[in-house]
């Protein structure tokens, strides 16, 4: 398959909230969200109820698949770091450890300076993380210790969904 | 592919539709949205020119409900039918864990029908997937026009595998549920192999 499954657990999720959490912070933003490639919103900090956090999560990886995309037409590997400026409202999206998306939306109370800088370090220890539940994951494959939750359903829980 | 979060007890899947343009893939998630319960969907977002052709998709999450205490939510999508807008539904197919391709029944558009499965399967492969090995079900849809070709035929056409096929007129909604649970099943048959 193109990508390898991609897991959650409970551990690297408290410790990748804590680094958004501290981002949120320093670089005076109002919300922050991480997204995986495919659309799917990983987390979310700050202010995400004013949001609809899916369709914002499926928009912005729509918008970095289309400039990847337009970043292989003129021979670049990817656009990395994305900025969209509002009157009021601003968004930095970039691109962390190759296979999440960070979200950053900030207003004047910040400025973009701040936001690149503090998202440079953030990228790296999140980079750190997604590297370690990458290992994890395969690791867990490998040695087929699956505690996959869906590996005893049946049909009938599956039928159940529909009826 | 799908993403387990454990820490919020939720698994995604997302459903890509395919098809020739104007063969109907929004208006099948047109009808699911307005059929679908307030609290199981999210707001239907849709990328379109207009004169509502599909620009870059449509896209309309659905939760279905629990499974061993996980959601499972759904993500659907649809691409650019259009030929031109090839480079655009490459996008869309990333990360795809079942694919609806949904024909167009009239004689006119036989060539049409077939030229998008073609493009669907260089596409797939292009992104690492093989269509033989993925969740996949066909629709024939618009079943109530006048100038169609008998499901024979498009069988013959388009499902040389024998995956799940479904006959559908997406603007009253027959066979668009039927179509949707087809693929989420196989789409959870597949999770539970746990490849």
């Amino acid at each position: 398959m193109a990508t390898p499954q991609m897991v959650m657990y409970e551990e690297e999720y408290k410790k990748i909230n804590y680094i958004i959490e501290k981002l949120l912070r320093e670089a005076n933003s109002k919300v922050i969200f991480l997204v995986d490639k495919n659309g799917q919103l990983i987390s979310g900090v700050g202010e995400t109820e004013r949001f609809d956090t899916t369709s914002l999560a499926s928009l912005t990886a729509g918008n970095i698949a289309a400039t990847g995309g337009l970043a292989k037409l003129i021979g670049e590997k990817e656009f990395s770091i994305l900025f969209h400026e509002g009157e009021k409202d601003n968004l930095h999206i970039s691109i962390v450890g190759g296979r999440v998306i960070l979200v950053v939306l900030f207003d004047s109370r910040s400025s973009l300076g701040l936001v690149r800088l503090r998202v440079k370090k953030a990228s790296e220890e999140l980079t750190a993380i997604f590297d370690e539940l990458m290992k994890r994951a395969e690791e867990k494959e490998k040695s087929g210790d699956s505690e996959f939750p869906f590996a005893e359903i049946t049909d009938d829980d599956i039928d159940n969904l529909f009826s | 592919m799908s993403f387990i979060n454990y820490a919020s007890r939720e698994i995604n899947c997302k459903i890509v539709y395919y098809g020739p343009g104007l063969c109907g893939k929004t208006t099948n998630l047109q009808f699911i949205y307005n059929k679908t319960a307030a609290d199981s969907k999210g707001k239907m977002i849709s990328l379109a020119t207009e004169t509502e052709r599909t620009l870059f998709f449509d896209f309309l999450p659905l939760a279905l409900g629990e499974i061993k205490g996980f959601k499972t939510r759904f993500h659907l999508y649809t691409v650019p039918g259009q030929v031109f807008y090839d480079a655009s539904r490459k996008l869309i197919l990333k990360g795809v864990d079942g694919v609806v391709f949904v024909a167009d029944s009239q004689e006119e558009r036989v060539d049409a029908n077939i030229e998008s499965l073609d493009n669907l399967n260089v596409n797939l492969i292009e992104q690492g997937y093989d269509l033989n090995k993925i969740p996949f079900v066909i629709q024939y849809n618009k079943r109530d026009l006048p100038n169609i070709i008998s499901v024979d035929e498009l069988r013959r056409d388009l499902n040389l595998t024998s995956v799940p096929d479904f006959e559908a007129c997406a603007t009253t909604g027959d066979g668009v549920f039927e179509t949707l649970k087809a693929i989420a099943k196989l789409i959870l048959i597949d999770l539970k192999k746990g490849k």
